[in-house]
């Protein structure tokens, strides 16, 4: 028992920081219809860019954030603007796939030109350490990475919601024709988007960068569990990538603690067959099969 | 004698608004049935719902002799049902001949045969002609005008010599020559043996057109009868002036 | 297919298989089966992602498939005197990942095309990651070796060149017959319109899966005369994504959805991608190049090189002939041109 509610403490860790990963992507899903097959890349990007300020300037990752987040949202944006913008309409659902995954090859490259091919994790003096709490053991760092992503994500709702910007995003979301007839400008609604996609991913990146080791490769892995998440949450609907990113984080969290650990890799893509067998739109999404 | 479509108790939610609302009503094989109503009646909702492209929240419809509780486009098709849609859905990339040989409906087996087999051929070129399309027969879909779209869309749903055709809308945004047109192509197809059910806003063409007619307001049906009965219903009056 | 067509196709054929008797060198020969890998996983490829419209990111994890099948059935076994076996059960390889192929594709294809990518891709990740980790099948990170092949030293890569040479002429034949078929009328529908498809009574979940199993399991042949070639299958290499990668640019390069474009697409790019490599060494460096390509043709020629070409030859002879309301504005190539 006291194994399960272990896994379940780190699951729940865990899956706040998928959560944020994944509320970047399905805001990006929500404002274009398109998957961003390069959310992972990006996640690597920000860790990457947070081991450099940490090796270089001694910079703690979740400081760095304050740094990488604008970098990333300015790339965003950058990225669809130059890359997503110019592709006509009708041509947009099929080729922003290829498109974003060509650009999560690039990144791939120029990180793995940059930074080599070798694994690198950002190791700060509390790494290790780890509170006990009722018998059960913390780590200090997902700890802090569960407070920031649960803080981000507060950020991002109070954006969403509160601001004027925000209002337009969603009413994009929503109904983009009707958005745009009510004066939304929809390619600076699609640029931010993105932007604040990839800020999510910079914040999430510190943290990845943090509890894991990586190189330039590790962004499939991601992806697909992002992607898994995404599909469980349903597409479009931050609040169910959220709950598709907890669930995953604990279920895979408690496969690895009752199984041996290789299935908790698996999990994702079990989840994601399950889902596609069951109710393909996922938990809260709208119908999969096709728009009307 | 049970008619051809039977739309039984329909209900539609979307949300907190009831889009369509216990709807019943019926189409006969031999009629061109109208189906009017104001702007957010439900008329393509209830379109929707009867041709399975929508799950409705309760109710079933029978075609054929058939109940579906839950409709689906497919088998619809194989019985006899066929539709358009109002914003004229062609395969764009495909040309005018093939849009009307893909839709002829063989069984599986047939796939493996040349595509262009002489006998879906012939009756895709007279369809063709028959609507005034034959020039355009090898230019791709995409590349006719709107009217022309419609007009195609329509030849296309012929092609599987359907028994009732469901058309959403046939005549908006054409032009009056068009309207012409169609309402012809319809007239014809009509007494060849297909019946029709039509969502128009046009009142004239229904008026001339359909008998009967239903009038839906709010989702749900408030008259059905000849034209003249219907024209004359203070409740229909009532739906599209008051409130 | 016109009977010009179908000669071009004889005269390319021919050309094709005298190759590697003509120019013997080894290079070159060597450079011929990885041109003709490519195109053939493109062609294959082309299936899907270009007639039916769904990109499939996953087709890798089928290569592996292939090549882990051949290797691990080899392992212990003889090749034969003539070194042919490993050719002769090729078939079987194809038979067994096409029947792979249709689990999975009946899965993946439920729901519309941009899910379905992401199914690929993550079948992809966990391809790889149960070739690395199911250690007695696969041989985990060490890999699985294939006896070589004891063929003559001097033409050794000639067998595989002429093997690779019939593999792609069925994939081609393949993409041929479903084009004039109603398969592949079926299958563009689909592409242009699914639900609507399957309004109008087209066999949408069969001819989707057919497409995908036929795709993957020449993918797979492919795979399984790859692994004979290198002789030792490691994962990383055998589930690759750039293999994946590859074959969809190739298929966009040349014209997805048509019959010679991804053909086009591997002539140009393998020789390009080994040059490159041979120059500037550097792995690394070639994923941004092919990024770079990529979205370069994203941009600017989405249809890709056959479909854009013929356009523009169209509108020229339009504009010499007809008045101008016949010339379509915006047209897109027929099928017709596709099949030339």
């Amino acid at each position: 028992m006291h194994t399960v509610i272990q896994a379940l403490i780190l699951g729940v860790l865990t899956g706040g920081v998928y959560a944020l990963m994944a509320s970047g992507q399905t805001l990006i899903f929500g404002v274009m219809k398109v998957v961003n097959l390069a959310q992972g890349a990006l996640v690597i990007a920000g860790a990457y860019l947070s081991y450099s300020l940490f090796t270089s300037l001694g910079l703690d990752p979740f400081v760095s954030i304050l740094v990488t987040t604008p970098v990333l949202f300015g790339a965003g944006a950058g990225l669809q603007w130059l890359f997503l913008r110019p592709l006509r309409e009708q041509d947009r659902a099929e080729l922003s796939l290829l498109v974003t995954f060509a650009v999560a090859l690039g990144i791939e490259g120029v990180l793995s030109v940059t930074y080599k091919t070798t694994y690198h994790t950002i190791q700060t003096g509390y790494a290790d350490s780890s509170f006990t709490a009722g018998g059960y053991q913390i780590s200090a760092v997902r700890l802090y990475a569960f407070v920031l992503s649960v803080a981000m994500l507060g950020l991002l709702y109070l954006l969403l919601e509160r601001t004027r910007f925000g209002r337009a995003i969603r009413a994009t979301v929503q109904n983009p024709e009707s958005a745009r007839l009510l004066g939304v400008n929809a390619h600076a609604v699609a640029a931010v988007g993105f932007g604040l996609g990839a800020a999510t991913a910079a914040a999430a990146g510190a943290v990845y960068g943090l509890l894991y080791s990586f190189n330039s490769g590790s962004h499939y892995d991601l992806i697909s569990r992002l992607l898994s998440i995404v599909v469980l949450g349903g597409l479009g609907s931050i609040g169910g990538s959220i709950v598709g990113a907890l669930a995953m984080g604990v279920i895979a969290s408690l496969v690895a603690a009752l199984g041996p650990p290789i299935w908790s890799d698996f999990s994702f893509f079990v989840v994601l067959l399950a889902v596609l067998l069951i109710r393909p739109r996922g938990l809260f999404g709208a119908s999969l099969r096709g728009a009307l | 004698m049970t008619a051809l479509l039977e739309v039984d108790h329909l209900t539609k939610r979307f949300g907190g608004v009831t889009a369509v609302d216990d709807c019943s009503f019926t189409a006969d094989g031999g009629a061109i049935t109208g189906l009017i109503g104001p702007n957010g009646s439900g008329k393509t909702t209830v379109f929707n719902l009867v041709t399975g492209y929508l799950r409705a929240d309760s109710g079933r419809i029978a075609f054929a002799g058939h109940a579906f509780t839950r409709p689906d486009p497919a088998a619809l098709y194989r019985r006899g049902l066929s539709r358009t849609f109002q914003q004229a859905r062609i395969f764009p990339e495909l040309c005018a001949l093939d849009n009307l040989i893909v839709a002829a409906g063989h069984p599986w087996r047939s796939l493996f045969a040349p595509r262009r087999g002489k006998a879906d051929t012939a009756r895709a070129r007279a369809l063709l002609d028959e609507f005034g399309l034959a020039a355009h027969g090898e230019h791709p879909a995409g590349s006719l005008s709107y009217g022309q779209r419609k007009l195609l869309e329509f030849a296309s749903v012929l092609m599987s010599e359907p028994k009732l055709v469901l058309l959403d809308e046939p005549t908006a945004g054409v032009t009056p020559s068009l309207v012409a047109t169609m309402e012809r192509h319809i007239r014809r197809r009509h007494a060849a043996g297909i019946g029709f059910l039509i969502v128009e806003h046009d009142m004239n063409l229904v008026m001339r057109l359909c008998d009967p007619v239903i009038v839906l307001d709010r989702g749900a049906r408030i008259a059905a009868g000849p034209p003249d009965a219907v024209r004359a219903d203070p409740a229909v009056l009532d739906a599209y002036l008051g409130d | 297919m016109t009977l010009p067509g179908l000669f071009r196709a004889a005269l390319f054929f021919a050309a094709l298989t005298a190759l590697p008797f003509v120019l013997t060198a080894h290079w070159i020969v060597n450079l011929g089966v990885f041109t003709l890998i490519y195109a053939g996983l493109a062609s294959a490829w082309n299936l899907v992602g270009g007639l039916a419209g769904y990109p499939s990111l996953g087709h890798a994890a089928f290569f592996g498939a292939g090549a882990y099948a051949e290797a691990i059935y080899f392992q212990h076994r003889d090749v034969g005197a003539d070194g042919l076996t490993p050719f002769f059960v090729l078939p079987l390889v194809g038979a067994a990942v096409a029947v792979l192929g249709l689990a999975v594709g009946w899965i993946a294809m439920r729901t519309r095309s941009d899910v379905f990518a992401i199914v690929t891709i993550t079948l992809l990740f966990v391809a790889q990651t149960l070739a690395f980790n199911l250690n007695s099948i696969t041989g985990g990170s060490q890999g699985i070796g294939m006896p070589g092949a004891p063929f003559d030293v001097d033409s050794y890569e000639r067998p595989f060149y002429l093997v690779l040479v019939i593999i792609l002429a069925f994939a081609m034949g393949a993409t041929w017959a479903a084009m004039r078929s109603g398969v592949g009328l079926s299958l563009r529908a689909v592409a242009a319109d699914e639900q609507r498809a399957r309004g109008i009574g087209v066999h949408v979940t069969g001819v989707k899966l057919l497409a995908f199993a036929v795709s993957v399991g020449i993918a797979g042949m492919i795979g399984a005369v790859w692994a004979y070639y290198v002789s030792f299958v490691y994962p990383q290499f055998a589930i690759d994504p750039l293999i994946t990668i590859g074959m969809v640019l190739m298929a966009y390069l040349g014209g997805r959805g048509t019959l010679w474009g991804p053909v086009l697409g591997a002539l140009i790019l393998v020789p390009a991608q080994q040059y490159l490599a041979y120059q500037y060494g550097a792995t690394q460096l070639y994923l941004i190049a092919y990024a770079a390509v990529f979205l370069l043709i994203m941009l600017l020629m989405p249809r890709g090189i056959l479909p854009s070409l013929s356009h523009l030859l169209r509108r020229r002879a339009a504009r010499a002939s007809e008045p101008a309301d016949q010339t379509p504005a915006d047209a897109v190539p027929t099928a017709e041109e596709m099949v030339r």
